[in-house]
């Protein structure tokens, strides 16, 4: 019999290696998430796939599925802690959508759509973080990075150019360029790169696309995340496990 | 018959979009008109609240100390108090200008930006001090319910306001919650 888990009470079959993340999008359970993407090796950093498995709170994204777990996964109880962190998101940027040109296609948006959040509860920090336009084709937005190093990833791991880092610690993290003057201006990195195309928010914009979607009929106007990301992200997992 | 409920609003560091948006729910203000008065509201031109208000819809964030005043007060008579649009709710596109230091924003404004002439700057007793960064309203007081979005649809509007006068929790379906 193949080895299956739990997740809800309903059984999901897995491959050896899997995460409980994989395991749940390939049987097409959406497990909210912000840092993961499926392409990349996972990261584990904003908590926001957290779920309860045999009584203990893990991140799905980070924790291989063994035989008979238990996984509680759509509680009323979990999903108000996602709110939470998503909250906390919220007030640790700029993340004043009316402005930014990613809104309608920017998956903290619209994981914060799908978990009901209406306000950000928590005092502001409206942080000053320094934004650099010098990139003829790519700005960056330091304000709304929510450092999920998914173009860290990227840059290191698909482009092979290393360009992004997080540097600094707790409240003075910030994403950094890897280049002697600091600038994006002076990097190698390019717009078809996938390290400018991945930033799941409006951190790292391509210019000049701005406003090719009108808004209403961009991607979360017209889908939640759940739907989105189970259609989107297919589980590559064998290549990875080879 | 039960009695109406008495509703208000307010606009402090907002553009009136949210008031508009409110308008826009059309014909239905009619069906909102049978169980519902308005006091303290720019659309009646009353400018202090009665001693009792049911409903207290606050649009805009705090810009200046008299946003802060007007706030206090209206928290002080409305039951209920609702942050309705993003300035209220996180300070909007007005909070565009808290990285910017304040001294910099009114030196553009006023003095060396592009286009100003006869450059000085504003000072009378009538004006209102400006705080150094704009601040949505659940910083200074209380909120009980939030209507996200730039301004939030007139749907958006009319379900939480008809949920309410039903004797409804109100609650917002994913497709009414909008931040843009
Ligand atoms: S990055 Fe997303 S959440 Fe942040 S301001 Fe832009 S649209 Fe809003
Ligand atoms: S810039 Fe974007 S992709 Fe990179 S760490 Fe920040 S949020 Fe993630
Ligand atoms: S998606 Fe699992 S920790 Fe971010």
């Amino acid at each position: 019999m193949k080895p299956s888990i739990q997740i809800d009470g309903k059984p999901i079959p897995f491959a050896e290696g899997q995460t409980i993340m994989e395991a749940a999008t390939a049987a097409g359970v959406y497990i909210p998430h912000l840092c993961h993407n499926p392409e990349f090796e996972p990261h584990g950093s904003c908590k926001l796939c957290t779920v309860r498995v045999n009584g203990r709170n893990c991140s799905a994204c980070t924790f291989p599925a063994a035989d008979g777990q238990e996984v509680l996964n759509d509680t009323a109880e979990l999903n108000e802690l996602r709110r939470t962190i998503t909250e906390l998101l919220f007030v640790e940027g700029n993340h004043l959508c009316p402005s930014c040109e990613k809104s309608g296609n920017c998956q903290l948006q619209a994981a914060a759509y799908f978990l009901g959040m209406v306000d950000a509860h928590f005092p502001f920090f409206y942080p000053a973080r320094e934004l650099d336009g010098s990139h003829p084709d790519i700005l960056l937005d330091r304000d709304r990075c929510i450092f999920c190093e998914l173009c860290v990833r990227a840059s290191r791991d698909v482009d092979g150019k290393n360009v992004f880092a997080i540097g600094g610690r707790g409240i003075d993290s910030r994403l950094i360029v890897n280049s002697p003057s600091g600038r994006l201006a002076d990097t190698p990195v390019a717009a078809t790169d996938k390290a400018a195309q991945v930033c799941p928010v409006g951190a790292i914009l391509v210019k000049r696309r701005g406003f090719e979607i009108p808004i209403g009929e961009r991607i979360y106007d017209r889908h939640t995340i759940a739907e989105e990301s189970l259609e989107r992200e297919e589980p590559i997992v064998e290549s990875r496990h080879d | 018959m039960t009695e109406k409920l008495t509703v208000a609003t307010t606009s402090l560091a907002g553009c009136f979009g949210c008031h508009m948006s409110f308008l826009d729910i059309d014909e239905r203000i009619l069906a909102l008109a049978e169980v519902a008065s308005f006091d303290r509201s720019p659309l009646t031109d009353i400018k202090h609240c009665g001693d009792k208000v049911d409903l207290g819809l606050v649009e805009g964030g705090l810009c200046n100390a008299e946003n802060v005043h007007t706030l206090r007060e209206f928290r002080k008579h409305c039951r209920i108090l609702v942050a309705v649009g993003a300035c209220a709710i996180n300070g909007g596109l007005p909070a565009l200008r808290n990285h910017i230091p304040l001294e910099e924003c009114l030196d553009e404004s006023y003095l060396n930006g592009i286009g100003v002439e006869n450059p000085q700057m504003p000072n009378d007793i009538e004006l209102p001090l400006l705080l150094n960064k704009v601040h949505p309203i659940h910083e200074v007081v209380k909120v009980d319910y939030f209507l996200p979005g730039c301004p939030p649809s007139a749907d958006t509007i009319w379900k939480f306001l008809s949920d309410l006068a039903a004797g409804r929790e109100p609650s917002l379906p994913r497709e009414l919650i909008h931040y843009d």
